[in-house]
């Protein structure tokens, strides 16, 4: 049951830092989370690490594992070799403050700079009437736990600092969707999708796809029929008009 | 050392304490938000079962009424009965605001709010989104507050000139000017600095205090720091002996023992079952509840479908019954091979639905245990989730007896009596998150003069104690020796003998806890930030074991072996807690509740009263309705 597992973790602040090797204890069951925890307590006692609900429904505790990045809190330690020698780095993309802790500020930039929902202001509130069919598409986005894994991820930010002003990265652009497919919002988006927060960057890899712990379908979902009604009412103002005429009826 | 000054600062980022701040900055209040998390992650954002309100959708019968007495019955009627009646009255509104704000329930086949089943409430009731409710709310307040800072950098140029997130800044010492209070101090998480807010309104919503217990759903923030904090600053806990045990946590693997289980599970269709495959709640509905509940399985299934003519079945009693229900079947020896009993679903619903209606039960089980839910029985058992003490505060206003001191959410006390009923707790942070916020703003528009800048020299000292003693003992092994004390001695199932011993042994921990020490620097370091929270941990524990020392007999979330019965004279009292500025003196103390309106108690049967009510208070009742 219990085995000696090889741990390489980075440790640093201030910018600097290096891979440490730590041997440690496993235990039946356990996740790479538990198993921070342990050197926290018996090892490292500054060990700096971010967790709350151990459970995945948070985001809290993003980190890579052997270069991926996962929620250490959901990631069994069965899924790797006894022998193996098991890396933890902090996210790349984001400023490293100490250990596997990031300055993740980047996020609840862009989470500012996306106008919020606007309702019609005649609607009072106890009197919204959806069908659950049109919230669905929505609620599938607003699962997004705030990981922040998939901006992590995207390589149009990952090692380019500079694209990070004009890019709200795949979590930012997805809430931008869900408010342009909520049943009751007002705005139109999809211009400013394109033109102030840089969907045009994204080229569909789908990276953040596969990552997300979510399992939300980022790109097909999202971001790709974010682009073509983006292409649409580019070259035609009709289909614009008429999607809108069409959603407000629908309400 | 940096220094703000606001105009009420809420210490919590759940939904309580973003409900009050939305609320304060509505109110043209400069508001501080602080919390210890990032923003967003607070402990709201793990509930998953739903928000009760009785709107009605599903049942037209539902209304504040029924909801009001289902809440005193699930609280065993020791409940503040305004706090009750406002929560009951106002949690429609609260959820339909909510709305407004971009959140999107589930709905009814008419397009309205989906309401789900829980346990204790008469009619379908829970808004709902999954069972990942508590991440629509958190994340709908948060988007609100992100509203309200686009508004104000349109208005004002600045985003954050009336409302600021200090998110990962933990505040130990609330600060005063006499008897009032004059702000907080605290530390910032990333870079061990400190920082003082100049206020003359705070605002508690910090949570719970489960991290003093091994076996739990709550985060490594539950040390009950609001609970600490208000009692050094002056103010009162009362109904700290209740704790509630959730009967449905995980139990194996071992590291996530404890983790929930959504009542979901049972509010939509599963079965608790022993070693013997005997759906045992039968053998346990209390004699409180005999009437309400059916007596064979094929009444307690067709509820589900006809809740008109039958009753519902015994799975979905109060939290309280179930945990010890459960508890008696694993020491009666039928329990599982991990020791809980099976939590069905598998053989009730189609996998299909299942997967549907219960989402992250069905991804959390199959990734942490590799148990397919649709498949096959979980495994569960008791595990400590809420606590029903708290802040003693005015049910109007969340105002606590330190003027400039409000408190909302789960680290106030009264709204739940004795037992919180499920999907409860995320409506009473909405009703009263904004009635501490306006609570708030209200007395600080009264003030004739804000009150002058604390010192907070020992602040200081205190905080940075643990630092300075490197060669200090491991706060680690103090934090895990209270966890495993209370957990084995002031648990699910109290004894006079055993909980004398955990105040001996806490008083020794606290010896221990002046000694603890942390290596390395002040960035970002957990293991000076357990040793600071140890401090709350062991006085909210005292408190906790304290009172349940003084309570002699049963009652919801305190159950005693040597009282097992409920009192009617104890129904009436409230044990208070105090203690002195530097958390010594814990004292406790016995106060006599109000009894209720005559309106409200006219709403229950004298039947059901008899049950609880003394001999006294039974005239009073009769007095009241023949008075209507
Ligand atoms: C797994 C789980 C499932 C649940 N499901 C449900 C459900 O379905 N329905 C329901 O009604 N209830 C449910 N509950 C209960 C409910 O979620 C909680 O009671 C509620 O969310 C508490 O909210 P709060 O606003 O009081 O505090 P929290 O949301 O816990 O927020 C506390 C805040 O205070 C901050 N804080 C604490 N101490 C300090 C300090 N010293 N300095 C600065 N900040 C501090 C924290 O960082 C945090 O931001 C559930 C609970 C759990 C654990
Ligand atoms: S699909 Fe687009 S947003 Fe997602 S990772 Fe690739 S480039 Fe980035
Ligand atoms: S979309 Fe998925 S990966 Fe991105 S932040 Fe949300 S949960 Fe994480
Ligand atoms: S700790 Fe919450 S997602 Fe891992």
């Amino acid at each position: 049951m219990g085995y000696k597992a090889k741990f390489r973790v980075w440790r640093g602040e201030g910018g600097e830092g290096q891979l440490e090797d730590f041997t440690v204890e496993v235990n039946e069951g356990e996740v790479v989370l538990d198993v921070i925890h342990r050197l926290q307590a018996t090892q490292v006692p500054d060990l700096a690490v971010r967790w709350n609900c151990k459970a995945g429904k948070c985001g809290s505790c993003s980190m890579e594992i052997n270069g991926r990045p996962r929620l250490g809190c959901m990631t069994r330690m069965s899924t790797f070799e006894e022998t193996e020698t098991i890396t933890v780095t902090p996210m790349r993309t984001f400023p490293v403050i100490k250990d596997l802790v990031c300055d993740v500020s980047f996020n609840y930039q862009k989470a500012r700079e996306i106008p919020s929902f606007t309702p019609p202001k005649d609607v009072k509130p106890g009197e919204y009437r959806m069908q659950q069919i049109d919230v669905e598409r929505s609620q599938e986005f607003r699962k997004c736990i705030e990981c922040f894994m998939c901006n992590n991820v995207c390589h149009v930010i990952r090692d380019h600092d500079e694209n990070k002003p004009a890019f709200a990265g795949p979590r930012f652009l997805m809430r931008i969707a869900e408010l342009d497919m909520h049943p009751y919002d007002e705005l139109d988006r999809k211009e400013s999708a394109q033109e102030e927060h840089g969907l045009g960057y994204c080229n569909i890899t789908k990276c953040c796809t596969e990552v997300c712990p979510e399992h939300i379908k980022i790109t097909d979902n999202a971001l790709i029929p974010m682009k073509e009604r983006v292409v649409d009412r580019k070259y035609d103002p009709l289909v614009w008009l008429g999607s809108k005429i069409f959603k407000r009826s629908g309400v | 050392m940096e220094r703000h000054e606001y105009d009420v600062v809420v210490i919590g980022a759940g939904g309580a304490g973003l409900r009050a701040a939305i609320e304060a900055r509505q109110q043209g209040k400069r508001t501080a938000i602080i919390c210890k998390s990032l923003f967003g992650k607070a402990h709201t954002v793990m509930a998953e079962g739903g928000a009760a309100a009785a709107m009605g959708n599903v049942n037209s019968d539902d209304n504040w009424m029924v909801h009001f007495r289902d809440t005193m019955r699930g609280g065993k009627f020791l409940n503040n009965w305004r706090m009750a009646e406002l929560h009951a009255k106002e949690a429609p509104d609260r959820v339909w605001e909510l709305e407004e704000w971009g959140a999107l329930f589930d709905r009814t086949k008419d397009g309205k709010i989906s309401q789900r089943n829980f346990g204790g409430h008469e009619y379908p009731r829970l808004a709902h989104v999954g069972d990942r409710t508590g991440l629509e709310l958190i994340r709908t307040l948060q988007q609100r507050v992100v509203a309200l800072q686009q508004e104000d950098e349109r208005e004002h140029g600045d985003p954050e000139a009336f409302i600021k997130v200090f998110a990962e800044c933990t505040i130990t010492r609330l600060l005063k000017d006499g008897d009032a209070i004059a702000g907080a101090f605290g530390y910032w998480r990333e870079t061990g600095d400190f920082i003082v807010f100049d206020a003359p309104a705070v605002v508690l919503a910090t949570g719970g205090i489960g991290k003093s217990y091994v076996v739990t759903s709550n985060s490594w923030e539950y040390t009950g720091d609001g609970h600490a904090l208000a009692v050094l600053a002056g103010a009162k806990l009362i109904n700290m002996e209740f704790i509630q045990f959730h009967p449905t946590g995980m139990v194996w693997p071992p590291s996530v023992r404890g983790i929930l289980v959504t009542e979901s599970v049972r509010g939509d269709g599963g079965v608790l079952r022993n070693s013997e495959g005997r759906r045992f709640m039968f053998d346990y509905v209390p004699d409180v509840f005999k009437d309400k509940y059916a007596t064979t399985e094929e009444e307690g299934d067709r509820w589900y479908t006809d809740q008109a003519n039958n009753r519902r079945p015994p799975e979905l009693l109060p939290r309280d019954e179930v945990a010890r229900a459960i508890n008696s079947e694993v020491k009666a020896g039928r329990g599982s091979p991990q020791g809980g009993v099976f939590l069905d679903v598998s053989s009730r619903l189609p996998a299909a639905e299942i997967i549907k209606r219960l989402p992250s039960m069905h991804h959390q089980f199959k990734e942490l245990a590799d148990v397919d839910i649709t498949q096959e029985p979980m495994q569960v058992g008791p595990t400590c989730h809420y606590i029903m003490g708290g802040v003693e505060v005015e049910a109007d206003t969340g105002a606590a007896s330190v003027p400039g001191l409000f408190a909302a959410g789960e680290v106030s006390g009264g709204m739940h009596g004795s037992n919180r009923l499920g999907g409860n707790s995320l409506s009473d942070l909405l009703v009263f998150g904004r009635r501490a916020g306006l609570g708030a703003s209200a007395y600080v528009d009264g003030l004739a003069t804000r009150p002058s800048a604390a010192d907070v020299t020992d602040a200081k000292a205190e905080a940075v104690a643990p630092l300075e003693r490197t060669g200090g003992e491991n706060p680690y092994e103090v934090h895990h020796e209270l966890q495993r004390t209370m957990n084995d001695l002031v648990g699910i199932i109290r004894k006079a003998g055993e909980i004398s011993e955990a105040l001996q042994v806490v008083e020794k921990l606290k010896e221990r806890s002046k000694n603890t020490g942390s290596s390395g620097s002040r960035v970002y370091n957990p293991g000076w930030h357990l040793a600071i929270d140890l401090r709350n941990m062991l006085l909210v524990s005292e408190c906790v074991a304290r009172a349940a020392l003084l309570r002699e007999e049963s009652r919801g979330g305190h159950t005693r072996d040597d009282f097992p019965v409920m009192s009617a004279d104890w129904r009436q009292k409230l044990l208070v807690c105090s203690a002195a500025p530097d958390g010594s003196g814990v004292t406790v103390e016995e106060k006599v509740q109000p009894s209720m309106r005559g309106d409200l108690i006219s709403l229950f049967e004298r039947s059901e009263l008899e049950k609880y009510l003394t001999e006294d208070e039974l005239a009073e009742y009769d007095a009241a309705v023949k008075e209507s």
